[in-house]
């Protein structure tokens, strides 16, 4: 039974429950846009190929790595707060938000990059590739740019944990929040172990 | 409320973790390399689902959560994945 | 006793009072209330817009409007109807009011949560509205918005796209809300199979407002990025195309309409034991049923693409499945029927309502069989017989589920009796202008008339002015209706904790229930629909 009304604290399992069934709801969003890929990818899987060599595959495979090593951290600072040890938690997290500044910063030149070649939706030099290839870079910069907002409402919902962690609102035995954002960083890595083989391994 | 029996995994098991999926990474970029064809994507696939597993189980506390938690999330993956097999049913056969 | 002077006992509606509270409570039964006025506003202006509609096919040629003028309407009708009143009807009106109290709980999981899931509503649903005042054309698109039409035509369709994306994320909150609920906040000793059915079909509508509405979500920003940033996914000049538009939008809006019609059936399934008086035949089957058809509702979407061009196999697919959803809607309706068997029926309006419910949603569920076979899909599609089906289900059905589940909770929330007899009549009304409105439709959609024009051949005349009278008696019906239901507000005879002799937990609570529902936590020793004691010990 839940006490929610003589505490400002809701029962953990209560909410981690509520986190899971929003993080379906971002797995939903995101499996439209896979049923586009793979639609298309099965439809122009030559022009695919080709497309995806525009791609930085270092780069991807740098992000790939800053965001892995970020679910580590913030699931260490989880372990670090189960543990008592804020000190710890705080700068576990503070490390996530840089390694998801990395990934941002990345982010920025890989597009600033094809941007700059006139490679994006919409453009003169996209209207003249062969279909499969439009089909390509729409789904690169939609998919990459959702993934992005969530890295951004990522970072925030890290952010504003980190804050609570220093004022003690968050701690050894109440973390729900802290649990909640770390979930959710980790769904934003999930995506991200998906749209890098789809998108930047099939040269 | 605090909730006496969470699991707190280590932080030894969280850098096992990590480099399991550093390991796995480093071998979906090397079968690129590889030329494996067509089979490069599946190969590709498959190691990204173990990643995805991987992250579930461990840093998301799945192998520590109850069974009904597992159960949904096992059923959202199925569901998924029988809705673009159901897409397909026309792809394929136009 | 007045229940404005000082001695009245303290409920959830006077226990604050003033706009504010009201706007600012996390009462669930409060916000009930709030969903419950905004959606009958809305309900009631999409009515005017379909009346219009009528009026306009009176005759054949202009009528009152032009043909640009029509497309609008039944875009905005269509817009209104299923986003703004019908997805969120039921479950957020009565469900939200009720699926506390029926679990014995003081309130849903995430109070705070709902009382927002309300202002993103109400966001989405005005922002709907400022597609029509905006600068621009209004929609005219269809609230279907097929491509190419919708990713080319010059009207507010990014803004009709975004409202209804916000109003995708209200449901989503309310869905997400009601499964942690049912999950974590059962009084003790109910267990999942002593949880009455109408929380059942709220906990199988809430999966499929989960894993569902996310597909509308992004496939609604894909047409905004068709037509801002021409993506062109469903563009076959970039090489897009426009049937996976389709598949995308109707991998979310088949399953939507069991969003509408599951919280129906919970509705019905609570009236038919309270006025047969003997426990409902079959709570098992009809649980199992509610969630197969969540499930399998997800595996039928192509029935809506019959003639687009997918393959024969998937046509075939789509058929076979859909008439096995068909099978668990059935199993249902017998089982509400025995129920009544042998009862000591009291045809009061709520049963009044239930059993028109089940005569319309069966004339909707055996058009949908024809509309389901390949066959005689290619004479029906397209159609006024597709409007009327849908008119069948969702009005027959999700309407009239959800105007019997008022006249059934009207005492327990507003402390009050309406008037049996002015219900009766205004039913007598209602039920007539429905079928005198929609049944015609069958048979012209057969002659061939099709959906969505403003115009016909004159041999459609006599069905259409029919119709159309119809849509005058409808009106006048469903006037007398809420009338009755606002007039007895203040007025009403004080009602009982329990004047239809009931036996889940709402009814074991005063009228009005008070702030927290219960004065004390219930403890639950009986199956839900035992007649001979009442369920808290």
């Amino acid at each position: 039974m839940s006490t929610t009304e003589h505490s400002e604290y809701i029962d953990s399992e209560t909410g981690k429950l509520g986190m899971w069934l929003f993080l379906f709801t971002e797995l939903f969003l995101f499996g439209g846009l896979f049923i586009v890929y793979a639609v298309m990818r099965s439809k122009y899987s030559e022009d695919f190929h080709h497309a995806a060599l525009e791609l930085n595959a270092f780069i991807g495979a740098t992000n790939t790595v800053v965001l892995l090593v970020s679910s580590m951290t913030v699931a260490m600072s989880l372990t670090a707060i189960q543990k008592n040890q804020s000190g710890k938690a705080v700068g576990l997290i503070f490390i996530t938000l840089l390694l998801a500044g990395i990934f941002m910063v990345n982010k920025y030149f890989e597009w600033g990059h094809k941007i700059g070649l006139h490679l994006y939706p919409g453009s003169d030099v996209m209207k003249t590739l062969p279909h499969g290839e439009i089909m390509f870079f729409g789904l690169y910069f939609m998919m990459t740019g959702l993934h992005l907002l969530h890295v951004i409402i990522g970072g925030i919902l890290l952010t504003i944990v980190m804050l609570r962690l220093r004022s003690g609102k968050i701690n050894y035995e109440h973390y729900l929040l802290h649990e909640n954002g770390a979930l959710y960083w980790h769904l934003v890595d999930l995506i991200w172990i998906f749209l890098f083989p789809l998108l930047y391994l099939i040269t | 409320m605090k909730n006496h029996e969470d699991h707190i995994s280590s932080y030894t098991l969280n850098l096992k973790v990590l480099l399991i999926l550093l390991i796995l990474t480093t071998i979906s970029i090397l079968a690129v390399k590889m030329h494996l064809g067509t089979f490069t994507v599946t190969l590709a696939l498959i190691i990204a689902s173990v990643k995805v597993t991987v992250v579930l189980t461990y840093f998301m506390h799945l192998k520590f959560e109850n069974l009904l938690l597992r159960l949904m999330v096992g059923g959202v993956f199925l569901l998924f994945a029988i809705v673009i097999v159901i897409t397909f049913i026309d792809y394929y056969f136009r | 006793m007045n229940y404005s002077t000082p001695t009245a006992p303290l409920n959830y509606l006077n226990h604050k009072t003033g706009l504010w509270s009201w706007l600012s409570s996390t009462d669930h039964k409060r916000i009930g209330l709030l969903y419950l006025y905004s959606i009958t506003v809305f309900f009631c202006a999409a009515a005017v817009l379909g009346l219009l509609m009528k009026i306009e096919k009176f005759a054949p040629g202009e009528t009152i409007m032009t043909a640009q003028t029509y497309n609008g309407i039944f875009t905005i009708h269509g817009i209104i109807m299923i986003f703004i009143v019908v997805i969120p009807g039921l479950a957020a009106v009565f469900g939200n009011f009720f699926l506390p109290i029926m679990i014995g709980a003081k309130d849903v999981a995430f109070p705070k949560l709902n009382l927002f899931s309300w202002y993103v509503y109400i966001t989405g649903a005005c922002l709907g509205l400022y597609s029509q005042f905006a600068k621009g054309h209004v929609p005219d698109a269809g609230w279907t918005f097929y491509v190419p039409y919708s990713a080319e035509v010059n009207s507010n369709i990014v803004i009709a796209l975004t409202a209804a994306f916000i109003l995708g994320f209200a449901s989503i909150l309310t869905g997400l809300n009601f499964i942690v609920t049912m999950h974590r906040m059962r009084a003790p000793g109910m267990g999942w199979f002593r949880m009455p059915l109408f929380p059942w079909s709220l906990y199988a509508t809430a999966w499929i407002q989960i894993l569902a509405t996310p597909i509308i979500g992004i496939t609604l920003l894909m047409v905004i990025a068709e037509r801002t940033l021409q993506i062109g996914f469903f563009n076959p000049a970039l090489g897009g195309d426009p049937v996976l538009y389709q598949h995308l939008f109707w991998i979310y809006s088949h399953p939507a309409v069991y969003v509408m019609i599951l919280p129906a059936m919970g509705v019905v399934s609570e009236i038919f034991p309270t006025f047969s008086q003997k426990p409902i035949f079959g709570y098992m089957p009809i649980v199992f049923s509610s969630l197969a058809i969540a499930l399998v509702g997800y595996f039928v979407w192509g029935h809506h693409m019959f003639t687009s061009g997918m393959s024969y196999e998937a046509r075939w697919f789509f058929s076979f499945l859909t008439f096995l959803v068909a099978i668990p809607s059935a199993i249902k309706v017998f089982n509400w029927l025995s129920t009544m068997y042998g009862g000591s029926v009291d045809l009061k309006p709520p049963l009044l309502y239930a059993i028109s419910f089940i005569f319309l949603f069966t004339i909707g569920g055996f058009t949908g069989l024809t509309l389901g076979s390949l066959a005689t899909n290619i004479q029906t599609h397209n159609t006024d017989f597709v409007v009327a089906h849908f008119h069948y289900i969702i009005f027959g059905g999700m309407g009239f589920g959800f105007f019997a589940g008022i006249h059934y909770w009207y005492p327990k929330i507003y402390g009050r009796m309406y008037s049996n007899r002015w219900a009766n009549i205004a039913w007598v009304f209602v039920f007539t202008g429905f079928n005198v409105l929609y049944f015609p439709m069958f048979i012209i959609g057969l002659q061939g008339m099709p959906r969505r024009y403003f115009d016909y051949d004159p041999k459609f005349q006599t069905g259409q002015m029919i119709s159309s009278i119809g849509a005058f008696i409808l009106i006048i019906g469903l006037i007398g209706m809420i009338s009755n239901l606002v007039y007895h507000r203040r007025r009403g005879a004080i009602a009982p904790a329990n004047p239809w002799h009931g036996v889940t937990l709402e009814w074991q609570v005063p009228s009005p229930p008070p702030h927290e529902n219960f004065d004390e936590v219930p403890v639950i020793t009986h199956d839900p629909y035992v007649f001979d004691n009442p369920v808290i010990k």
